[in-house]
């Protein structure tokens, strides 16, 4: 009998639109699904289907105009900006199709900024980004800034940043989406691995189907509705 | 530490914007701190007025003369320690753009009420000694290359002709207000010289200087040598030095106003040109403040950030500028020395300088960074790419 995992994620009803002026534009329409501890989600549809706005709900970045998220046991629709922030501070690591790296910040500085957040000491918050780095096979670019390393290490150093504070779930929109395939096919073995070994929930907005069938399961959103609710990933 | 390590790397990661926005800061603030020290330079006179000196003219012009006769009456007075007089001559050193100020005075009294006039005990001496002699400031000496001895002659503008003068002392400021480009020469050489050509005007003094005892004696001494000369053909108006200064600047007030007016003009323009900068610096990061936003920053590093951005580049611009205030005042005050005699960069300049710059600093961050705070993660991320 097979081990039912508990859910870290639990979005229930969920709706969100946008005001363009007097227009009210819907985006998201009665969401609801779950997502379990260590799972490796892809989020897939068209453009404007409202991928990246979901995403963005469930990272604490955007609020909902209705429904709940609950992401390891806290309704975070309930949240004030400053416990939000202090949330996301803590619990969800962000994955960025175009990097999102701060550049006049070295890439071992860019991991220590979220550490700043934290009660780490100056050289723990070292010792943490240096290890991260490592992970990612990128020790000897440590003191590069961003715009001398290639996409494809720059979107590990994002990895890296995303992973140095241990969240909760990670948080991934279109993260290959501006990398060749070489280097977009090492960035989604290091998720693999970030998933299968080290246990992380993963939760990807792709376009790429590629991507997608390295994800366990796999979500299509279209017009902002969900249109499966099988969780196996065809691909 | 990674804050300002951020902030610091942000104001110079445009290297030619952030050089030229300092530059016209540099710029601005060097011409506001100039034109403060021609204002300063306005009023250096009554700044540096006694509080025991007391002028005395005539009630109805300074252009009207008083007796010699009012002298000893006025020496008379109780509180009066010592009473000096003489007249604006008004000459003309060989061209009239080499003006400078220039007064015949009774040598004795006016060099004991001046004692910030520091001259040579010989040279004092000499000039006392010689009735066509004449004692001049430093500056005005150097100005013209003159020397100990030298014969110089001013055309009279009020007393025509030309005047003959023997350079016997250079007297030297004992304070950094003292004017040192006055020319004092004897009242009696004036005196005796227009009784032959205009008796009528002989024995009349433009001003009196009376020197108080003590300087809470001054209002009294005020009212009672105009009470003495109340109903008189040449009635008195006594006023303290600094309130004769005071008046004296009054009559160009309106230069002054125009002046101080165009020094807050100068800081208005910059404050627009450095509020364009930030706002432009502020639209190109606002992706990098949504990341940070993100990753859990909140409003108040954001403010610190674009708060301390342009407090960064205005104070490097003020720094710059107070590094060239002072050869640019020691060219201003010499190309100007006739008119600006005392030119000298004060503290309060410098402090007036930094202000400026931390007030245009701070306001040019407001707008920029209220919209950074207000616009929304989801918003600012969209802008990246």
């Amino acid at each position: 009998m097979a081990e039912q995992k508990q859910n870290i994620v639990e979005i229930r009803h969920l709706f969100k639109s946008y005001r363009r002026g007097s227009l009210v534009v819907p985006v998201l329409f009665d969401i609801t699904f779950d997502i379990a501890a260590g799972e490796f989600l892809a989020l897939m549809g068209p453009s404007g289907s409202g991928k990246t706005t979901l995403l963005n709900l469930l990272a604490g970045i955007d609020k909902a105009d209705a429904g709940g998220i609950r992401v390891d046991g806290l309704d975070i629709t309930t949240f004030s900006e400053t416990e939000l922030a202090h949330w996301r501070a803590n619990h969800v690591g962000f994955i960025f199709q175009f990097y999102n790296l701060i550049p006049v910040l070295k890439a071992v500085e860019n991991l220590e900024l979220p550490l700043h957040l934290t009660s780490l000491s100056r050289r723990e918050r070292r010792e943490h980004a240096e290890m991260a780095l490592r992970m990612m096979g990128l020790d000897h670019r440590m003191d590069h800034y961003p715009q001398e390393l290639s996409g494809g290490e720059q979107q590990r150093v994002a990895i890296a940043r995303a992973i140095v504070t241990d969240p909760t779930i990670l948080v991934a929109d279109e993260p290959t989406g501006d990398l060749d395939r070489v280097s977009a096919e090492e960035i989604l073995a290091m998720m693999e691995r970030l998933n299968g070994e080290m246990g992380k929930t993963i939760v990807m907005v792709t376009h790429d189907p590629r991507a997608a069938q390295r994800a366990k399961i796999l979500r299509h959103l279209d017009k902002g509705y969900l249109t499966n609710d099988d969780s196996q990933n065809p691909l | 530490m990674m804050i300002l390590k951020i902030l610091f790397r942000n104001a110079f990661h445009s290297k030619l914007r952030s050089g030229l926005t300092i530059l016209g800061i540099a710029v601005a603030i060097l011409a506001f701190g100039l034109l403060r020290m021609v204002i300063s330079s306005w009023y250096a006179g009554v700044e540096a007025a006694s509080t025991s000196r007391l002028v005395t003219r005539n009630a109805i012009s300074i252009l009207f003369t008083l007796p010699l006769s009012y002298n000893e009456k006025i020496r008379q007075h109780e509180g009066v320690k010592m009473v000096s007089y003489g007249n604006w001559f008004g000459g003309i050193y060989i061209d009239e753009k080499n003006f400078f100020p220039n007064f015949c005075v009774e040598p004795r009294t006016y060099l004991a009420i001046y004692p910030e006039f520091v001259l040579a005990p010989a040279e004092k001496k000499a000039f006392l000694a010689d009735r066509k002699g004449f004692v001049a400031g430093r500056k005005l000496v150097a100005k013209h290359g003159w020397k100990l001895g030298d014969t110089v002659t001013l055309k009279g503008t009020i007393y025509p002709g030309n005047w003959d003068f023997v350079l016997r002392g250079i007297y030297k400021g004992r304070d950094e207000t003292t004017d040192e480009t006055q020319f004092y020469f004897h009242w009696d050489y004036l005196n005796e010289t227009i009784k032959k050509s205009s008796p009528q005007r002989a024995d009349q003094v433009g001003f009196y200087m009376v020197a108080v005892t003590r300087p809470d004696l001054a209002a009294e001494v005020v009212l009672a040598v105009d009470k003495t000369f109340k109903n008189s053909l040449a009635e008195t108006l006594t006023e303290t030095e600094k309130a004769f200064n005071q008046w004296f600047i009054a009559m160009s007030g309106a230069i002054v106003t125009a002046i101080q007016m165009v020094s807050f003009v100068v800081i208005i323009i910059i404050m627009a040109v450095v509020a364009n900068t930030m706002a432009m610096t502020t639209r190109e990061r606002i992706g990098d403040y949504a990341i940070m936003k993100t990753l859990g920053f909140g409003s108040r590093e954001i403010t610190i950030l674009i708060f301390g951005e342009s407090l960064v580049i205005t104070l490097t611009g003020c720094l710059t500028s107070m590094l060239l205030t002072f050869p640019a005042a020691a060219a201003f005050g010499h190309v100007l020395e006739t008119f600006f005699p005392i030119f000298i960069i004060s503290a309060e300049t410098l402090c007036l300088d930094v202000l400026a710059a931390i007030l245009i600093g701070c306001l040019a961050a407001l707008i920029p960074t209220g919209q950074a705070i207000r616009i929304g993660i989801a918003d600012g991320l969209r802008r990246i790419g």
